[in-house]
């Protein structure tokens, strides 16, 4: 039984929807990973009593991060199609998707980097400042490793919501299991499709997870 | 060495303004561990924070060794901050890094090479006793074991000075004397000069030359240990030496026994004669039986201070001609009660 119910699938197809889907969400997290984080450590950076306490460079930072969070992500790839044709010539393809998904990841993440260094103890900057450090020293060698696995755990959920996100993406032209299992899927009315493209996705998912667990661990001294 | 003239630092609240250090002058000397003592609240965290600029004072200077740290910026007051090291009440290691990263982390700050990292850090384990904890991390250490991290660490780049803000309060009293043992023998091995802060009296004692009392943001009291110790002139620093005398030394507190005869006497010991073994002579010299009745001496980085209550039996001749035998012994003896 399993046989036949099986062979309504391309699995050709399915594969190269997998990849598609792999690929956006690994390039969308390292690029939101790097984005996020900057904007996270400014954030941190610019409130009041910190490093760089700087009222108005923190407002705007914090209200621009906040109105990206806020947007559902399903408008913001239409608000950003315009962007998108303007950089890539297209608004098809997995690659497509990745302004939108990078746009809408690393003000989340951004957030989880500056609740990450906060927890920074205060005491710990102080103790560096008294040895002279300056404060990119302070920046790379000291709220960076410490926050390292916060910065991990937020990376990791940022990564789950990413992939959901290339789903959505794909529903609209990105590509990826999300593309597969609306088109040939739910239009075609196949729903094996559905369901394989379900499980793919929640295997991705699962994988990410465990390894950002594992890593977290590993790392955490505390 | 290190020169403050008329320091002070007010904080500017949004209700108020908080004066934390008040036009303070000191003078601390080469080699030497200078203690400053006060309550909470005192300013002592404030003072040293104003050593190294991590705060920016609202008046007065500070030069070390010549050099107004007040007046230093940017590069220029990072380097001065290489050569002061400074320990905290609770360690501020970085957890994320083992114990020989730690002590290795202000070499990285001065851009040392890794070769000379890596052996400096053999002498920094080996000086604080880490031998064989290198690859710990600090959540794996003692309090104690954490101090002597963060005191190898502030250690490492030779600095001048040494700032310990409330070093052992986090400690329980054994592990306290292991860790004021240490800079003691840091003070004497690298003759650095220590500036220590505390609120406990006994930490003075243990390990400092000399001693400012701290009130209100004020000195108000300064001198060698010794000295203050034993002629307390202000009230808070009364307080603070009651704080390891009480109440042995208290005379109030002695239930003289009416029946006896005799005199009861207070002696008190100046510099070093709390070692001599001048009971035995008063008994073997005069004609005259001795009761210890209470007392105690502590032992200061530069001789015993304390006091003793006896009492002396015997004719009113003998008693006398002891009494000014103890007098001529420079040790100070005042009579309490003569029956
Ligand atoms: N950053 C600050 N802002 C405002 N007030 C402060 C600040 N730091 C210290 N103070 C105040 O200065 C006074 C002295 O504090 P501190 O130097 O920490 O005292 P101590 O170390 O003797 O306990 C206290 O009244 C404290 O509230
Ligand atoms: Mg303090």
């Amino acid at each position: 039984m399993l046989n036949t119910w099986m062979e309504e699938i391309n699995w050709e197809n399915m594969w190269v929807a997998t990849w598609e889907t792999i690929y956006m969400s690994l390039i969308a997290v390292a690029a939101t990973f790097l984005l996020g984080t900057v904007l996270g450590v400014l954030l941190y950076l610019t409130d009041k009593g910190n490093m760089w306490e700087n009222k108005p460079v923190h407002t705007v930072t914090a209200a621009i991060v906040n109105i990206f969070r806020s947007i559902p992500f399903i408008i913001l790839i239409i608000l950003l199609i315009p962007f998108t044709t303007f950089l890539l010539g297209t608004m098809l393809g997995p690659s497509a998707a990745l302004p939108a998904l990078i746009i809408g990841a690393a003000p989340f993440y951004a957030r989880l980097v500056e609740i990450g260094l906060r927890e920074v103890d205060k005491g710990v900057i102080e103790a560096s400042q008294a040895m002279g450090a300056s404060q990119w020293q302070i920046i790379q060698k000291v709220l960076l490793p410490e926050a390292l696995p916060s910065l991990i755990s937020g990376i990791t959920v940022t990564g789950i919501t990413l992939v959901s996100y290339t789903a959505m993406a794909g529903v609209v032209g990105g590509g990826g299991l999300g593309n597969l299992a609306y088109q040939e899927g739910f239009q075609r009315n196949n729903n094996e499709v559905v369901f394989v493209a379900t499980v793919l996705i929640l295997v991705i998912v699962f994988i990410l997870q465990w390894i950002g667990d594992i890593w977290t661990r590993q790392i955490d001294k505390r | 060495m290190i020169q403050l003239k008329g320091l002070s630092k007010a904080f500017q609240t949004k209700t108020q303004t908080v004066t934390a250090v008040d036009n303070v002058s000191l003078s601390i000397d080469e080699g030497e561990i200078f203690g400053i003592i006060g309550y909470s609240g005192a300013g002592k965290s404030t003072l040293v924070r104003l050593l190294n600029k991590l705060e920016t004072a609202t008046g007065g200077e500070v030069t070390i060794e010549g050099e107004s740290i007040t007046s230093l910026k940017g590069q220029s007051l990072r380097s001065a901050r290489q050569e002061i090291g400074m320990v905290f009440q609770h360690f501020n290691l970085l957890w994320s890094r083992t114990v020989a990263e730690n002590i290795a982390f202000p070499l990285e700050i001065a851009k040392q090479s890794k070769q000379k990292r890596n052996e400096r850090v053999q002498e920094l384990v080996n000086l604080v006793g880490l031998e064989g904890r290198e690859d710990s991390y600090p959540s794996q250490l003692s309090g104690g074991q954490k101090q002597r991290v963060g005191i190898a660490r502030a250690l490492a780049n030779n600095p001048k000075v040494l700032l310990c803000d409330e070093a052992t309060s986090a400690l329980d009293p054994k592990t306290t004397d292991s860790i004021l043992a240490l800079l003691t023998d840091i003070n004497k091995k690298l003759g650095l000069t220590i500036v220590l802060i505390t609120h406990e009296m006994h930490v003075i004692r243990k390990i400092c030359h000399r001693v400012a009392v701290m009130e209100s943001g004020r000195v108000v009291e300064e001198g060698p240990v010794l000295q203050v110790f034993r002629n307390p002139r202000e009230h808070m620093t009364k307080e603070f030496v009651r704080q390891i005398t009480e109440p042995e030394e208290d005379a109030s507190e002695i239930v003289f026994d009416e029946e006896e005869n005799g005199a009861v006497v207070q002696l008190k010991f100046l510099e070093n004669k709390a070692e001599q073994p001048f009971i035995s002579k008063v008994i073997r010299q005069f004609d005259v039986d001795v009761n210890i009745i209470q007392g105690k001496i502590s032992q200061t980085q530069r001789g015993s201070y304390g006091s003793l209550f006896i009492r002396i039996k015997g004719s009113s001749e003998e008693i006398d001609k002891a009494l000014a035998y103890l007098r001529e012994e420079e040790i100070e003896a005042e009579v309490m009660e003569r029956a």
